[in-house]
């Protein structure tokens, strides 16, 4: 096998399944089959799915720079996967805020009176709203026809990646009561990596200049 | 005629407005306290140095909800107690080491009698009694927890503040080797909380040394917390050291922490929302995954007995 049959053959149904644990894990714990969720199970789920979004955006942020360190360019084969999942996590990080804790599928007096304001009055809800568009847009634009087709404007659309992870950070840490610590983790990640492309933005018409 | 000129009667002597605006309260608890004296006689307070120890001589009170409470395992599995950690579950794995014992308590500030007390002096002379009350979380998630404590209001009494003593501020145990938390700055430690006096004697207020009949675990607070059950759970701060009658409102933490999203009263109100979340509702702990959440009470539900304190006091403002 060559690395391209590598990657596709194993490489990516075992990222496809490590992608698809946690959220594996949430549900079966919800069930009581594969542990339990806490006390406060909304809050649980709601905290899981988030983290994992997340942790997707930064992981996939971070194919490019680790490729430019490595040197392995079928890392880039992973990315779409783990933007999707990113995806996938916001949005049942969504749906569960939407259906459980604001209880559209579960409570008899909900109202979307209450989504709207929690959606323009609660700053953190706002942002993360707003990440959630990015990556349905993103999303949307996913495949190699449709990038194929929008050609310059797709790299600038998935250049927003960078807002989607800002953004999620920042909402993280807006809704945190105190300890931002696991907070201040994903923001010097994300730092890092959004300082390594814009230094390798600058660096590149320099060298080429001496070159 | 001995007639009691008014430099005569000490302040504590004075009954509360607090006090006078509840009598019939006071009045009824008191008869159902009596029952319960010729039933079984009243005990000085005594809490074993053993975890999950049976309390004996608890009376009922007729301040409990009956309403279930929340398991035993949410009670003491999921707690805020930023010294074991800021986690929900650190504070009962992190605390199963701490010990309780010795314990001392300092009262100090604007009273006739002040000093310091071992634990076991300290809740003597009074009953124990198991409150059945409401929490309310400012994060927006309550439970119903059946406390074993003595009334605020008769330690309060017993110590007999002056008239300078407008307020009771509460100190947390210092000491970061027993107490992991502490050596991150999460918070300015020690934590610190307040009441007015009336607060502190109205009848709700309780310091708790035990919970479900038993002692108090240590991720509870134990040996000894406040539970003031119209407040948000923050309010109750756990294993206390001091007990202060000051004449200033007190520095209390999570105000010190952020002004702008805690106040000094912190009363359960579901119409002023947190700068960052709502208060309008709230979780229950322990009714699962699909469960609504339920409307928030002004004053948990406790406006009956605790409404009157805030008169003419703006809640908006004084949040």
């Amino acid at each position: 096998m060559n690395t391209l049959q590598r990657v596709r053959f194993i490489g990516k149904p075992l990222v496809f399944l490590l992608c698809l644990l946690p959220a594996a894990l949430a549900v079966g714990d919800a069930f009581g089959i594969t542990g339990q969720l806490s006390a406060n199970p909304v809050e649980d789920i709601l905290d899981r799915f988030g983290n994992w979004a997340i942790r997707l955006i930064i992981i996939g942020l971070a194919v490019t720079p680790l490729r430019h360190v490595t040197g392995w360019n079928w890392l880039i084969r992973f990315r779409r996967m783990l933007g999707l999942f990113a995806f996938f996590y916001v949005l049942m990080h969504f749906l569960t805020w939407l259906l459980l804790d604001r209880g559209l599928a579960v409570d008899p007096a909900f109202q979307w009176a209450g989504i709207l304001e929690d959606l323009t009055e609660r700053p953190f809800i706002t942002i993360g709203f707003a990440a959630l568009l990015l990556l349905i847009a993103m999303a949307a634009t996913s495949t190699a026809g449709i990038r194929r087709r929008m050609g310059r404007r797709w790299d600038r659309l998935h250049y927003s990646a960078y807002v989607v992870g800002v953004l999620g950070v920042w909402h993280y840490w807006w809704q945190v009561k105190k300890d931002t610590s696991d907070a201040w983790i994903y923001a010097v990640i994300l730092g890092v990596l959004l300082s390594y492309r814009i230094w390798r933005r600058f660096r590149r018409p320099m060298r080429n200049r001496g070159g | 005629m001995l007639i009691k000129k008014p430099s005569d009667i000490r302040p504590s002597e004075i009954t509360s407005e607090a006090n006078y605006m509840n009598r019939r309260t006071f009045i009824r608890a008191g008869s159902i306290a009596g029952a319960s004296i010729l039933a079984a006689p009243a005990m000085a307070a005594v809490v074993p140095d053993q975890p999950r120890a049976k309390l004996q001589g608890v009376i009922e009170s007729e301040f409990s909800t009956d309403e279930t409470p929340t398991s035993y395992e949410d009670v003491t599995g999921y707690n805020n107690f930023y010294e074991f950690g800021t986690g929900k579950e650190d504070p009962a794995r992190y605390a199963q080491e701490f010990d309780a014992r010795p314990w001392s308590i300092t009262v100090d500030g604007h009273a006739e009698k002040t000093g310091t007390f071992h634990f076991e002096d300290f809740i003597k002379p009074f009953d124990l009694e198991e409150r059945i009350y409401r929490m309310r979380c400012v994060e927006a998630w309550s439970m119903v927890i059946p406390w074993v404590g003595i009334s605020l209001a008769d330690i309060v009494k017993h110590y007999q503040p002056t008239s300078k003593a407008k307020y009771v501020a509460f100190e947390t145990l210092h000491d970061p080797v027993r107490m992991p938390g502490q050596r991150r700055r999460v918070l300015d430690w020690p934590y610190r909380e307040g009441l007015t006096i009336a607060e502190a004697t109205n009848p709700l207020a309780i310091l708790a040394v035990g919970v479900y009949g038993e002692t108090l675990p240590n991720q509870n607070g134990a040996p000894i917390r406040l539970v003031v059950p119209w407040k948000y759970g923050f309010k109750g701060i756990k294993s206390i050291v001091r007990m202060s009658f000051v004449e200033k409102q007190p520095d209390v933490s999570w105000r010190m922490a952020a002004a702008n999203e805690y106040g000094f009263y912190a009363n359960v109100n579901p119409e002023v929302d947190h700068p960052r979340w709502s208060q309008a509702s709230e979780r229950a702990i322990g009714a699962g995954l699909f469960a609504p959440r339920k409307p928030t009470l002004m004053f948990n539900g406790y406006g009956e007995q605790v409404a009157h304190l805030y008169d003419g006091l703006d809640l908006r403002k004084n949040f």
